[in-house]
């Protein structure tokens, strides 16, 4: 672990990101533009349904063979004149990519968005040692502005508004006519290409992540819209890539397929603009293109995750529709998250990377709507991964006291099938005649959680189970 | 133990197996030699005009703009329309591509520059392998005759590819790629492109040229 987490303040930081007006109005668009876009994608491609087994299938069969695929791919980069460094943890990474740069004679170092160089604070050690760090993928440039974590893993200035980000442009770019009007979207953009711009021309290394790594070339994939993650690697002298190991694929057939899923469920798109695979340095008679290829490779516990019930959550290939369909995340937004990765995989991720008792409220924050699983590209079932942290949770006695022994109460009733009857029958009767003439109750002891925002309606007399018995003959007969 | 040694250990550790099984070995290097295809949709799987429809509606619907020419002898006076109709400069750079200098460009007053972008130039030409009708994407390999640089610094990116190139499916450029290439072999870069370069990061709302070009215009040679 290493970027600093505040994961174990869920609660805190949910309360405040629902009265955070600003917030709230960003996760607008969230709830609006995402959800009808990918709709719409996969409704266009009869296979995609197909294609989501097949993904799945592929990132199973791969992880069932990593150690293999690991060799073979290094094998490829050396043989391409690229170098392969493994990372077991964050430091360990981190110190690789600082050597690079140093013996690069780094200044400044151009970067395409990476989630795995948020999960090893890559900038900060950076900086720390002299060199500086500039995001290039405009939301990524944005919330550096801000000293911000991303706050989705794909639309990471999500949480703001436009107004928010020429607050930051005007703070930060005191080198342009301070008069200019910068009150459209598109003049912000194109503040920010002419800043960029020189910074990539200027750049000694470029690191981006992967998408991808092709174990039957030894190259590395990366998908943008805007193409930033281009320019920084083929301008520099050095590219890194840093990913990590579960980014494999075999072949370019296999990538290909995991393609097709990937952009419609991340924005809606059949495919983003730049997909570039990249293989090794400049070769002979190039006329641009890097001189030195590093492959950062990053283990940090995912080694440990397979044989186990969370191997699953490392088919994710990070496109965010979890998050995009998630009710919780469009409440509380993804800082509240606390960690690098928000939203349901977040969920999953978090605590398997620093710990359940550092991230035991996240698998919590869940409603089981199923909504994640159901879009997720590569079918991954959050919610039964979520269940099993609560589990361990229990488990661990890392559960409060006053939930343990509520759900102790509720199981002596639920084991006791006739009793459960009995009683549940009871309660809903008397609470139906409490509420009989409201038809709702504004304050309930003991569900006050629940009172205190909202009107819990009043039972009509009757419980689910015993209707459903009534239904049920009624239909016999 | 060397870090990689380690993190080898633990995923053979975690998988319950030692890496020297011949099963496992065979079926990787299998896959890695058959490279198997997968689920191909249906709508790139047609020929003749109908592929070259499917291609242009494509790459219209990811905001480039097409236009057809009747041999490679027109793409000259095509692209100095197109710069024209824009109100462009006259100028235009590309690399060393033996189907883009056998070109007739003395026919136009453009003006023409040689080699990668150093960031200065608006416009810029490049040949592309091939096209995927599918998306609507172009296949650009890196290389001094078609350098990378040129698809991301202009303002302006024009692609030209030849109408027998356009292929159905990214599979299909595959194979290409490993005609030329070999097995296994691949140029430094490959680049899809689909559309010109934008950016969602301001509250949702898609804006054309982020980093790169701003507009992408794609010209098919039919001969």
């Amino acid at each position: 672990m290493s970027v600093h987490s505040t994961s174990p303040d869920f609660k805190k930081n949910a309360a405040r990101a629902l009265g955070d007006a600003q917030l709230q109005k960003a996760l607008g668009n969230v709830k609006q533009g995402f959800i009808d876009k990918r709709e719409k994608a996969t409704q266009k491609l009869p296979e995609f349904e197909a294609l989501r087994d097949s993904a799945r299938d592929i990132k199973n069969h791969t992880l069932q063979h990593l150690d293999l695929y690991l060799e073979a791919y290094e094998q490829k980069v050396r043989a391409s004149g690229g170098h392969v460094h493994f990372a077991r943890h964050a430091e360990e990474a981190r110190d690789i990519i600082l050597s690079i740069c140093k013996e690069a004679g780094a200044r400044t170092v151009t970067k395409g968005k990476s989630m795995i160089a948020e999960e090893i604070g890559i900038n900060e050690h950076l900086e720390t040692h002299g060199i500086t760090p500039v995001e290039t993928d405009l939301g990524e440039y944005i919330i550096q502005l801000r000293h911000e974590m991303p706050s989705h893993i794909i639309a990471p200035a999500v949480h703001l508004n436009a107004t928010q980000v020429e607050q930051d442009f005007r703070r930060v770019h005191t080198h342009l006519d301070a008069k200019r009007d910068l009150s459209e979207p598109v003049q912000l953009l194109t503040e920010a290409r002419g800043v960029l711009r020189e910074r990539f021309l200027a750049a000694d290394v470029g690191i981006t992540g992967a998408n991808f790594l092709v174990a039957e070339t030894g190259t590395s994939v990366i998908v943008t819209n805007e193409g930033n993650g281009d320019l920084t690697q083929i301008l520099p002298k050095t590219h890194i890539v840093l990913a990590s190991i579960e980014k494999l694929v075999p072949t370019l057939e296999d990538v290909s397929q995991i393609l097709r899923v990937l952009a419609r469920s991340a924005t809606g798109q059949e495919i983003s603009v730049y997909t570039t695979f990249s293989t090794g340095p400049r070769h002979l008679g190039d006329s641009d293109g890097p001189e030195n290829y590093h492959v950062v490779l990053l283990d940090n516990g995912r080694s440990a995750m397979l044989g186990t019930s969370f191997e699953e959550m490392l088919r994710c290939i990070r496109c965010g529709a979890c998050m995009n369909h998630c009710p919780v995340y469009h409440a509380v937004g993804g800082h509240a998250y606390g960690w690098v990765y928000p939203g349901p995989m977040g969920a999953v991720l978090t605590p398997t990377l620093i710990g359940i008792d550092q991230a035991g409220h996240l698998p919590n924050a869940s409603t089981f709507c199923g909504r994640c699983e159901s879009v997720c590209p590569v079918k991954i079932p959050l919610p039964k991964l979520m269940r099993h942290w609560r589990e361990r949770e229990f488990e661990r006695h890392l559960t409060p006291a006053t939930v343990r022994s509520g759900l102790g109460l509720w199981g002596f009733f639920a084991k006791r099938p006739a009793l459960y009857r009995l009683a549940t029958g009871i309660a809903i009767r008397a609470m139906g005649f409490a509420g009989r003439r409201k038809g709702r109750f504004q304050w309930l002891p003991l569900a006050g959680g629940w009172t205190r925002n909202r009107d819990l309606p009043a039972p009509q007399g009757e419980t689910f189970q015993a209707r459903w018995r009534r239904e049920h003959k009624r239909r016999a007969a | 133990m060397s870090a990689r040694d380690d993190i080898l250990g633990a995923i053979r550790h975690s998988l319950g197996v030692s890496g020297k099984e011949t099963i496992r070995r065979q079926i990787v290097s299998d896959r890695l030699a058959h490279a198997p295809k997968g689920v191909i949709p249906k709508r790139g799987q047609v020929s003749g005009e109908a592929l070259l429809a499917l291609f242009k509606v494509q790459a219209e619907a990811a905001l480039a703009t097409v236009t057809e020419v009747a041999s490679a002898a027109e793409v000259p006076q095509s692209i100095a329309h197109f710069l024209r109709d824009h109100n462009l400069p006259a100028s235009l750079r590309m690399g060393d591509d033996r189907r883009l200098q056998a070109m007739p460009w003395n026919d136009t007053a453009l003006d023409i520059a040689h080699g990668p972008s150093a960031g200065d130039d608006l416009n810029a030409v490049s040949h592309a392998l091939g096209a995927v009708a599918e998306t609507g994407s172009l296949v650009m390999v890196s290389g001094s005759e078609n350098p990378s640089t040129l698809n991301f610094l202009p303002d302006n990116h024009i692609i030209v590819v030849s109408a027998k190139d356009v292929a159905g499916d990214y599979e299909s450029v595959w194979a290409k790629v490993r005609l030329t290439f070999g097995k296994g072999g691949m140029p430094r870069t490959v680049n899809w492109i689909t559309g010109p370069s934008r950016s969602g990061d301001i509250e949702q709302t898609m804006l054309l040229g982020a980093h790169g070009p701003r507009r992408l215009h794609v010209v098919v040679v039919k001969e």
